[in-house]
């Protein structure tokens, strides 16, 4: 079957544990998702939900594998633009591998579909979510603090 | 593997090279490639992939993924959004600035 696929890599210094509660923790999560943050208990069956800082429900799903502080696996659509949402589940898997002094993140995001919109509009946003989580946890602070830094520099 | 992928001298290094910079075009065109099908964009040895494809993934700008007896290769953007944090961003906004100095002077008369 046709699928598209991302795959997301970054390497962060910081322990397994502290990087789970990071992917994890809401208020945490706020600092480097842009204001957004997942609303989920993070055990296999739960439902989840990723929610914007005006409350809008921006995807929806439940968790399929959680095996912390390892792997969690995500059922994912889309629930705010009805040509995302149309596309179906999506799934996106992170996995925590310890490596040396760091911990290596692999986030792979598909859907059993080719060409996919919604694949395609995650993958300018997953680069820029992990780059400030890796800035986040090494540094103390996060680089982006608006995911479109040079639209609100023209705009202002 | 102990060697430090976060590296930014690899990074570059892993940069420098016009075969890998095809490389990273042609996943960027269609992600998810096998070796095989790399090979058959590149007047080069299967071999000589190979070597540019173990810079890259050193570098951390290629991910790869196994599929049952396949392994597939897939761009990966992170650290190079790093690069432009770290080094495009900061020089692009005095200039994003002086063209909005400039559009604002020209308009105003």
């Amino acid at each position: 079957m046709a699928r598209s696929t991302f795959v997301y890599v970054t390497y962060i210094r910081t322990t397994p544990e502290k990087l789970w509660s990071a992917l994890t923790d809401a208020q945490f999560m706020k600092q480097y998702w842009f204001g957004m943050h997942c609303e989920c208990q993070w055990t296999a069956g739960s439902p989840w939900k990723l929610v914007s800082e005006t409350g809008q429900v921006l995807d929806a799903g439940d968790i399929i594998e959680a095996e912390p502080p390892r792997r969690l696996v995500i059922r994912w659509r889309h629930q705010n633009k009805p040509e995302f949402k149309a596309e179906g589940d999506s799934r996106c898997t992170m996995e925590l591998e310890p490596v040396g002094a760091a911990v290596k993140l692999s986030i792979t995001h598909s859907i059993e579909r080719d060409s996919s919109k919604l694949i395609e509009a995650v993958s300018g946003g997953w680069p820029k979510i992990l780059s400030n989580l890796k800035s986040l946890l090494e540094t103390g602070s996060a680089v982006l603090a608006d995911p479109y830094p040079a639209a609100t520099a023209r705009a202002g | 593997m102990t060697k430090q992928p976060a590296d930014p001298d690899l990074l570059f290094k892993a940069l420098a090279d016009p075969n890998r910079r095809k490389l990273l075009d042609l996943l960027h065109a269609h992600d998810g490639r096998t070796l095989g099908e790399l090979c058959e964009h590149l007047d080069m040895s299967r071999q000589g992939v190979t070597q540019h494809l173990g810079v890259l993934e050193a570098a951390n700008l290629v991910a790869t993924l196994r599929r049952g007896r396949e392994k597939l290769h897939f761009l990966n953007p992170v650290p190079l959004q790093e690069i432009y944090e770290r080094w495009i961003a900061k020089f692009e906004k005095p200039r994003l600035k002086a063209l909005a100095d400039l559009k604002q002077q020209l308009e105003k008369t």
